[in-house]
């Protein structure tokens, strides 16, 4: 390909531009959280010492431990349960398809667009009369609902794009509808499960809506959730609150870099479909 | 299905010479197979379905019916009609907070999709170089933080003693500096620069993935043919992004609309009323102002808005298929 050197040299500054922009809030987050607690630190200057000792108060502060264990919680009840039920819904309306396949899937297509806040009100009441209130269950069981029109569309999708063959071939040797599932279709669909529970963690780490409404509870929400109410307590000491903010963001940037491939396809992937 | 074409293939002669009263059985217990089958399918879907309609299309149905009562919460409620949808179309605050979120979609929307297309057009060009490779990590990192410490940053940046300001007093526009999300005038459009920034890098990713996938002999042909770059960008890269581009716009449009947690975070709705948009309004009404029925109108009005605008442009985008 032909490229000016004019052009390559431009979109080298773009990029840098770009870079620029997105880094500098992490790093002012960072050098703010190392000023004297209390204080007003004006725009990039370093602290003549840096307070280290601003993140082991964050965390004390805002009970990270209790707020971590709780986070984890919260996902090992959304994350497995919702792939396990999303791929049996996934298996059947894309492979077995039933009759009324294609009515069920409308119904589950139909929630795709809808905004957490066009529920949140009746969710609330109905929370209250199950008595689930300020529990985690009034995280995770609405969010399980509410994942299920993309998990499900998600499985579904990958179902019916796993060649026709492949069960025939296990139905002429006498396999069973569980044996097809159990031991043929599962373990084809690792990377799909993969994907779909990174995003459905990181969707749920981030949860700030439902934690905010349902649970009062700071140390019984998710991170998001426990960041704004850090935020309401401590907005006044700026050192404090973004060391804070940095360790709440952290878990998040570390799985990301972790599983970076995984991720952005997963995240990309989950932007199409959506 | 399999069994049959087994027994085809071993004995054609057989199947002919078969009486009527085995055939019948066969197809009898084919049938009752594959009703079986699909009982089994349908108890599958059973567990997704029931969470699905217990957390949310009751939810949904309960905030249709919310929407007619004048109700506080714990009380009685009565039966008002319309008056809730009435009052909706009449109260300026309601009504603004629409407004404002229909704003916040030129920010969270045009702006990252515009600028994607741009840094993505030219980071094609150099596609394997390491600059390019690094950056997509880079640009990539607003999109996995939580949207409340992305609030949290920002506000901080463009409070009166922040970066923002202390660049602007660096380079001597010190007059230009204020409090960019107290003032009447600029509290929205600071939001809108937090989400083009959480934005950004979703949709730079997205369109570049789509790009990659047009054919280079294009390009080549066009520049034969003696097209510049911006001739070249007109006539092949946006017409071939079309379902991409799609895409960005109906996830940053939701974004736009049912913003929450960076406006709780960063202004509350506030000053005044500047800054309120329907995902916050609802939540004063409900949980504030134990205003149930009027919180559940606005709601049912605001998921008909979101369907409204992200219908069309799916129809858009996915025509071309």
């Amino acid at each position: 390909m032909i490229v000016s050197r004019r052009e390559t040299w431009l979109g080298r500054v773009l990029l840098l531009l770009l870079m620029l922009v997105t880094l500098v809030p992490f790093v002012t987050l960072f050098i703010t959280a190392l000023h004297p607690p209390g204080s007003y630190p004006s725009g990039l200057t370093l602290p003549e010492t840096p307070h280290w000792s601003n993140f082991v108060d964050a965390f004390q502060a805002a009970n990270m431990g209790a707020l971590l264990w709780s986070s984890v919680l919260i996902e090992l009840g959304v994350v497995p349960l919702a792939l396990v039920i999303a791929t049996l819904a996934g298996f059947s309306l894309g492979h077995l398809r039933p009759p009324g396949h294609k009515w069920i899937f409308l119904v589950f297509v139909l929630g795709l667009t809808l905004p957490f806040q066009g529920v949140i009100v009746p969710l609330y009441f109905q929370m209250r009369d199950f008595g689930l209130l300020n529990t985690r269950w009034a995280i995770i069981l609405p969010l399980l609902g509410l994942y299920m029109p993309f998990a499900v569309m998600w499985m579904r999708a990958h179902f019916v794009n796993m060649p026709q063959e492949l069960s025939e071939a296990a139905r002429i040797d006498g396999a069973g509808t569980w044996q097809l599932f159990s031991r043929i279709h599962v373990p084809l669909s690792a990377p799909a499960l993969s994907s779909l529970g990174i995003l459905l963690f990181l969707w749920t780490w981030n949860q700030f809506l439902l934690a905010v409404v349902l649970v009062d509870d700071p140390t019984k929400r998710t991170m998001a959730g426990a960041l704004g109410a850090f935020q309401g307590q401590w907005g006044t000491d700026i050192p404090l609150l973004c060391a804070g903010s940095l360790l709440i963001l952290t878990p998040t940037l570390i799985v990301f870099l972790a599983f970076q491939r995984q991720f952005v396809a997963a995240l990309m992937q989950g932007a199409v479909k959506g | 299905m399999m069994q049959m074409r087994t027994t085809s293939t071993t004995g054609r002669r057989e199947d002919v010479e078969q009486s009527t009263t085995s055939l019948d059985s066969r197809r009898r217990a084919l049938r009752a197979r594959r009703l079986r089958r699909g009982w089994v399918a349908l108890a599958l879907v059973v567990p997704a379905a029931l969470v699905y309609v217990v957390f949310v299309l009751r939810p949904l149905l309960l905030t249709f019916q919310f929407s007619f009562y004048d109700w506080n919460g714990v009380g009685p409620s009565t039966w008002v009609g319309v008056e809730n949808y009435t009052r909706l179309f009449g109260d300026p605050e309601m009504l603004g907070s629409i407004v404002n979120a229909l704003q916040l979609i030129v920010y969270f929307s045009f702006v990252p999709v515009l600028l994607g297309l741009l840094t993505a057009a030219t980071i094609r060009k150099m596609a394997t170089s390491h600059l390019a490779i690094v950056s997509r990590t880079v640009l990539f990192l607003p999109q996995v933080i939580p949207l409340v410490a992305a609030g949290i940053m920002w506000t901080w940046l463009m409070s009166s003693d922040g970066l923002v300001n202390e660049i602007l007093r660096a380079v001597g526009l010190g007059a230009f500096t204020k409090a960019w999300l107290g003032d009447f005038d600029t509290a929205l459009p600071a939001v809108g620069v937090i989400g083009a920034w959480v934005a950004l890098g979703l949709c730079m990713l997205l369109l570049l993935a789509g790009m990659t996938k047009i054919d280079p002999s294009l390009y080549e042909a066009a520049r034969i043919d003696g097209a510049g770059a911006a001739r070249e960008f007109f006539s092949i890269t946006l017409p071939s992004l079309r379902q991409e581009i799609g895409v960005c716009v109906t996830v940053t449009v939701i974004a736009a609309l049912a913003s929450f947690d960076i406006v709780y975070i960063s202004t509350q709705g506030g000053p005044g009323n500047s800054t309120l948009v329907p995902g916050l309004e609802i939540y004063y009404l409900a949980f504030f102002s134990r205003e149930i029925g009027q919180a559940s109108a606005l709601a049912v009005a605001f998921m008909v808005l979101v369907l409204a605008i992200i219908l069309p442009i799916q129809r858009l985008s996915r025509e071309s298929d």
